[in-house]
């Protein structure tokens, strides 16, 4: 229980008496009857929920089912009630959406319009990306579409800016729970071990809304911004593991671009806004997205316990499912990637092509050189109890002609590299093939074979 | 003139700002309780012990209910009573509700419903088709058969032949809004009754059965759902009488809404289905023998599985003439929920079955799918009358009077360029290893009517006030597919009024009594011609009175623009309504309609189930990845029949929707259960439906320019369901893209996966 400051459809709100870890959507309805957010799933995915969130660094979509209270101390929320103006006039996006009839039982709708109104202030065209997380069951969207298209380009009402300098007067307040320096945090979880370290709470927001756990010691990482850079050295990237996705994605598409297209469809544009590298990394995930391709660049993970710091090869974190190297008191600092020429090939598979977790995710980071390869670091998620690296491929290609031939021989190796299992996702053998193919695929790629459903036209 | 207007939905203004109202979102007063169900963990026990301490002493908990708690009767079931609310000793499926929790917030119940102990003796656990089959576990104790013709003979007479099989699986309604009920105790014992529900009347029946009250004592009211697409036509029984039972035990309001996991592990989805054919065919791929089994599986409960399965064997001709033919039917019933309603109702299945036959047969012949499929196509309406409708009977016996296939699909073929794109992507195919096009077009022709023929009526309830407002209720429901909207300009236009004149309003039970679900896309064909009535009948007492008064013939009253015209006197509508208010005329009418024409005997399978048909095609081209079975819909080009449309902009909007909501059911969704009978795929982060960017990259989307043969609301179709199986295109055009990999028929089953592409690719690859 402590204060939470922020701006609600523009008028502040100064919070005393709500727990932290309650979540946004179920305040805005229950306590402030605010009902035009709805709740679809309750875990981020159908974006029934999604609000409006402004702080120093913009205006982003995010979902408010796993937003949790705490994570709002000085920053701008709107809702559904707040894209109108204080006197009912509509935003252009809400005029476009009845005209070219894009919602029709009208559930999603608030979510829909929350999400286009963000795209719309942002200036996006790329309307799919804005509505990756937006389920609609009804139209097929291409009504909704239709309605973003329209509004391009339209003038961005003046109620729709942010007074973020209202909330100036309560800026300095920093709760217990919100270090705003990487050194309080060090210093407040090496003191409280047992804490849990809340990023984007994009997997914490569903230990409480689905796993109903209680958490009653929580930080919030978000106040410290030096946590949250990306730098660009001259011998390496160094990721601040603040960084949400959405960030390490605008970074990568220079160095990296294929990362950042396999990032593109991390999750969705909510998921994105909210999760954190460092959380991705953390929680030790066999599939999640960051690892695998971070590990084939050959990344550094930095831990930090107080003042003390150790680095460790990234795949060396990943003990075995569930268990990372991580000491009580210690946290993820930073993730550093060493500068280098960009082969890096991500290829991410799954039922669906947008906001779906892997079955498999398979990063190729392979050095070619006088037609042989020099150099290989594979990496695959989904294919393990943890985020791995496949030496008996890159040992099989490593010092061979990059041919058609080699490749094929070197697919045997996945058989000794990994051991995947079978789930609701993807049968073993599924895994294993498609991890092969994956590397058959690298190799057309090079070679200019299209092997990207994603760049095929009608 | 109103009818026929592209209206947008009459919500579309609340949708946009978050105003409109769903059950979670009317305000309730401060003592409303919030119920949760606690969950069977096994799929088939008996029951051996309940502790529930942990759940009473859990925060918030105000009661725990268990069967033994509950009012005599309390069964949740639409049709055969064998649905208790609570498992009454023992379970049928993994997330049978077994408790009730009741709290004082919605988080406060969801908890304690996970700290129940309860202990079973295990049975043997039903799952798959095989099992049941193997089990002989079946509703209607065997299997249901309807024939026509000779089909053995003309098998074994056939010049070519082959069988095969296709599996589908089941689909998840995954509405928006999840199941929710309000319940609201009322003076005497009345309850009001908030429901998300496609079928107030069955909850105004389930609840007041449950408490032993006669129907009248129990009002239910539905604005609107957030999605129902056949999920709510029975599955909010439980919340509802849930909710009932305990208002009146604590006398307090209750609430309850599943969580999206709980939704979507308690309650029923589409029927998986496995359909074995073996057809015999000319040398030109005319069929002229052919044999369907259809294996159905039903769940635990009989809820709406036989009529489901009844459209299924009604569907299995699709837009063919099969003068021979055999349809089996089995009915098995499984621990697993118990499948329900979901758009098309049995229909698509059925459909699946034929289109896989058409494309099968064009393959062992080596001809385009679309020259087979017209050869077997119905005559045209238009050539029947000529020819006395000679022969044109579907299996079951009724005349095929209205097809216009045969025209609608030449024009879709035309303006889709379907044959130049198939000579491309063979070429295409050609030049690329590891990426392969595919096209097809497929055709549906969807019976439009109840198979139980006495849901074919509806009532409506409409009243001008003296100042010339309209107030419009109806039976019907609203769940985003527009009925209330198409319905409003009914009214509006028989009042020759504005559509501001006319106030839609919630559907209630002490408005409209005893009316069928909103389902089988029957909602503007029979709520709009009730309304019509209702509004004829006021319309006419407003004009006698008025020719009355006037002097004038009723011949001389005229309804436009808003006026009353009488002779050469003009009043508005409110003017009108004021006089006719003073002159004493009563200005409420109900209106009735009942289908005409049709008839059925489902046991024998003949009869004319159905008013008349409605039609449509689509051309889907997609893409598959060789290497991991990756795809996309790159393309897809709809022509469908609305009839003379009510409202071409919203019917085009189904037609969109349920393109992309049947090709989700047959590529990305995909429902998995463990060996235990545990669903693992129950919620939208394992069970995926399309997002915005599976909508095809180019989507056109045309109506049929045609008025419906049949005296239907302003000549116009029902739209509801039809288009959902033009979905079937992408599948078939995935199959057709993995053809290209090889020479056999690729015998690709659905939901079609990535991993289910690549098998086939590989058994395609392997047959080269």
């Amino acid at each position: 229980m402590t204060d939470i400051v922020f701006l609600l459809n523009g008028e502040a709100q100064r919070l005393t008496d709500v727990p932290a870890t309650r979540t946004l959507l179920d305040w805005l309805r229950e306590t402030k009857h605010l009902t035009g957010t709805k709740e679809g799933c309750n875990e981020g995915d159908c974006g029934a929920c999604t609000v409006m969130v402004t702080d120093a660094g913009g205006a982003k979509s995010l979902n408010a089912c796993i937003l949790l209270m705490g994570q709002l101390h000085g920053k701008a929320v709107r809702t559904v009630e707040g894209i109108s103006a204080p006197d009912g006039t509509p935003h252009p996006v809400q005029e476009a959406m009845v005209k070219h009839h894009g919602s029709q039982c009208g559930f999603c709708t608030p979510g829909i319009v929350v999400s286009l109104a963000v795209g719309h202030m942002n200036g996006a065209k790329n309307h799919d990306e804005v509505l990756a997380g937006n389920l609609c069951r009804c139209t097929g969207y291409a009504p909704i579409i239709r309605a973003a298209e329209a509004v391009e380009g339209v003038d961005v009402p003046e109620w729709m800016a942010e007074d973020l300098a209202a909330l100036e007067g309560v800026a300095g307040l920093t709760p217990p729970y919100a270090p705003v320096t990487v050194g309080a945090l060090a210093d407040w979880y090496r003191d409280n071990p047992d804490a849990t370290l809340v990023g984007g709470a994009t997997d914490v927001g569903l230990w409480l809304t689905k796993r109903l756990m209680d958490l009653p010691k929580v930080a919030f990482l978000g106040g410290i911004d030096e946590m949250k850079q990306i730098e660009v050295r001259k011998d390496m990237i160094r990721i601040g593991a603040g960084a949400t996705i959405t960030t390490l994605e605008q970074v990568m598409a220079e160095y990296h671009p294929s990362f950042a297209a396999m990032l593109r469809r991390y999750a969705s544009t909510q998921i994105r806004n909210a999760a954190t590298i460092g959380g991705n990394i953390a929680n030790g995930s066999p599939i999640g997205d960051g690892p695998p391709a971070l590990i084939a660049l050959g990344a550094t993970l930095h831990l930090r316990c107080g003042d003390k710091r150790r680095e460790m090869p990234l795949e060396d974190f990943f003990v075995a499912y569930g268990k990372q190297d991580r000491k009580a008191g210690e946290f993820v600092e930073a993730i550093s990637v060493p500068r280098q020429a960009d082969r890096l090939k991500c290829y991410k598979l799954s039922k669906r092509f947008d906001q779906d977790i892997s079955a498999v995710c398979g990063c190729f980071n392979i050095t070619v050189e006088g037609g042989k390869v020099t150099a290989a670091r594979i990496a695959f998620g989904g294919m393990a109890g943890t985020p791995q690296r496949a030496t008996h491929v890159e040992q099989a290609l490593i010092g061979q002609d990059w041919t058609k031939e080699t490749v094929t021989a070197a697919r045997d190796g996945f058989a000794q590299d990994y051991t995947p299992m079978s789930d609701m996702r993807a049968t073993a053998q599924y895994r294993l093939e498609t991890a092969q193919n994956m590397l058959l695929r690298c190799y057309f790629e090079d070679q200019g074979t299209p092997v990207n459903v994603l760049e095929v036209q009608p | 003139m109103s009818v026929g207007k592209s209206l947008p939905h009459d919500s579309a203004p609340l949708h946009v700002t978050g105003a409109a109202r769903y059950i979670d979102d009317i305000p309730v007063t401060a003592d409303c309780l919030h119920l949760a169900f606690g969950l069977s963990s096994v799929a088939h026990g008996d029951i051996t012990a309940i502790d529930l301490d942990a759940v009473r002493a859990a925060d918030g908990v105000v009661a725990v209910l268990t069967a033994d708690d509950l009012p005599g009767d309390c069964d949740v079931s639409p049709a055969a009573h064998d649905e208790p609310l609570l498992a009454d000793g023992t379970v049928h499926y993994v997330g049978q509700p077994v408790f009730i929790v009741v709290a004082t917030s919605h988080l406060a119940a969801r908890k304690a419903a996970r700290l129940g102990n309860i202990e079973y003796a295990e049975k043997t656990a039903i799952l798959t088709i095989e099992d049941a089959l193997f089990a002989d576990s079946r509703f209607e104790g065997g299997p249901v058969i309807w024939t026509k013709g000779d089909a053995d003979g003309a098998l074994k007479n056939a010049p070519h032949s082959l069988r095969g099989n296709i599996t589908m699986g089941g689909q998840e309604h995954f509405y928006l809004e999840g199941q929710a009920a309000l319940v609201i105790p009322q003076e005497g014992g009345d309850m009001l009754v908030h429901s998300s529900t496609q079928h107030p009347t069955e909850i105004q029946h389930k609840v007041s059965h449950a408490l032993g009250l006669p129907m009248n004592a129990v009002r239910v009211e539905t604005r609107r759902m957030g999605g129902g697409f056949g999920g709510k036509e029975s599955q909010g029984n439980a919340l509802a009488v849930a909710c009932a039972v305990v208002a009146r035990q604590l006398e307090r309001p209750c609430k309850m809404r599943y969580d999206r996991d709980d939704d979507m592990v308690i309650t029923g989805k589409r029927h998986d289905f496995r359909v074995d054919y073996q057809v015999g065919f000319d040398g030109e791929g005319r069929i002229s023998g052919i044999e369907f089994t259809q294996y159905a599986r039903c769940g635990w409960s009989q809820d709406l599985s036989l009529p489901v399965a009844d459209r299924a064997m009604l569907h299995a001709d699709n837009a063919y003439h099969l003068p021979d033919i055999r349809i089996t039917s089995h009915r098995l019933r499984t621990n697993t929920q118990s499948a329900t309603a979901y758009r098309g109702f049995g229909g698509p299945q059925g459909i699946v079955g034929i289109e896989r036959v058409m494309d099968h047969v064009a393959a062992t012949l080596g001809l385009d799918p679309l020259a087979v499929r017209q050869k077997n196509f119905y005559a045209s309406g238009g050539d029947i009358s000529a020819k006395k409708k000679q022969g044109q009977e579907t299996p079951y016996g009724q005349q095929v009077e209205d097809f216009i296939l045969n025209e609608l699909v030449a024009e879709l073929a035309e303006s889709s360029d379907y044959h130049a794109r198939r000579a491309a992507i063979a070429k295409w195919n050609a030049e690329n290893p590891v990426l392969k096009k595919g096209i097809a077009l497929t055709p549906v022709k969807f019976g439009i009517s109840f198979t139980l023929t006495h849901l074919n009526q509806a009532g409506a309830l409409v009243h001008v006030y003296q100042d010339g407002s309209i107030h419009l209720n109806h039976g019907g429901t609203e769940m985003g597919q527009g009925l209330f909207q198409k319905v409003a300009q009914v009214a509006a236009q028989v009042f020759g009024v504005g559509l501001e004149a006319v106030k839609i309003t919630a559907t209630d039970t002490a408005k409209v009594p005893n009316t069928s679900a909103t389902a089988a896309s029957s909602g503007s064909d029979l709520n709009g011609m009730a309304v019509k009535a209702a509004c004829e009948e006021l319309r006419g007492r407003i004009a006698a009175f008025l020719a009355d008064q006037q002097g004038k013939k009723v011949s001389d009253v005229e309804f436009v623009d808003g006026m009353v015209n009488v002779g050469r006197r003009q009043f508005t509508f409110a003017r009108a309504a004021q006089l006719a208010y003073e002159g004493r005329i009563s200005l409420s009418a109900t209106g009735f309609y009942k289908t005409p024409k049709i008839m059925w005997d489902r046991i024998k399978g003949r009869g004319r189930p159905f008013l008349y048909f409605a039609y449509g095609a689509a051309v889907t081209e997609v893409v598959i990845d060789t290497l991991t079975g990756e795809n996309r819909i790159l393309r897809a080009d709809i022509l469908h029949d609305a009839g003379a449309s009510l409202n071409p902009d919203l019917d085009i909007g189904q037609v969109e929707g349920a393109y992309v909501q049947g090709a989700g059911w047959l590529t990305m969704e995909e429902l998995v259960w463990d060996d235990k009978g545990h669903l693992k795929t129950h919620a939208p982060s394992t069970y995926k439906i399309p997002a915005c960017s599976d909508r095809p990259d180019v989507f056109n989307v045309a109506l049929w320019d045609g008025r419906n043969q049949e005296d239907t609301i302003y000549r116009s179709k029902a739209v509801g369901e039809p288009p959902f199986v033009n979905g079937v295109s992408a599948f078939l055009a995935l199959s057709d893209a993995v053809a290209a990999c090889g020479d056999a028929y690729p015998a690709l089953d659905a939901p079609a996966t990535p991993e289910r592409i690549l098998t086939a690719v590989n058994r395609q690859k392997g047959s080269a």
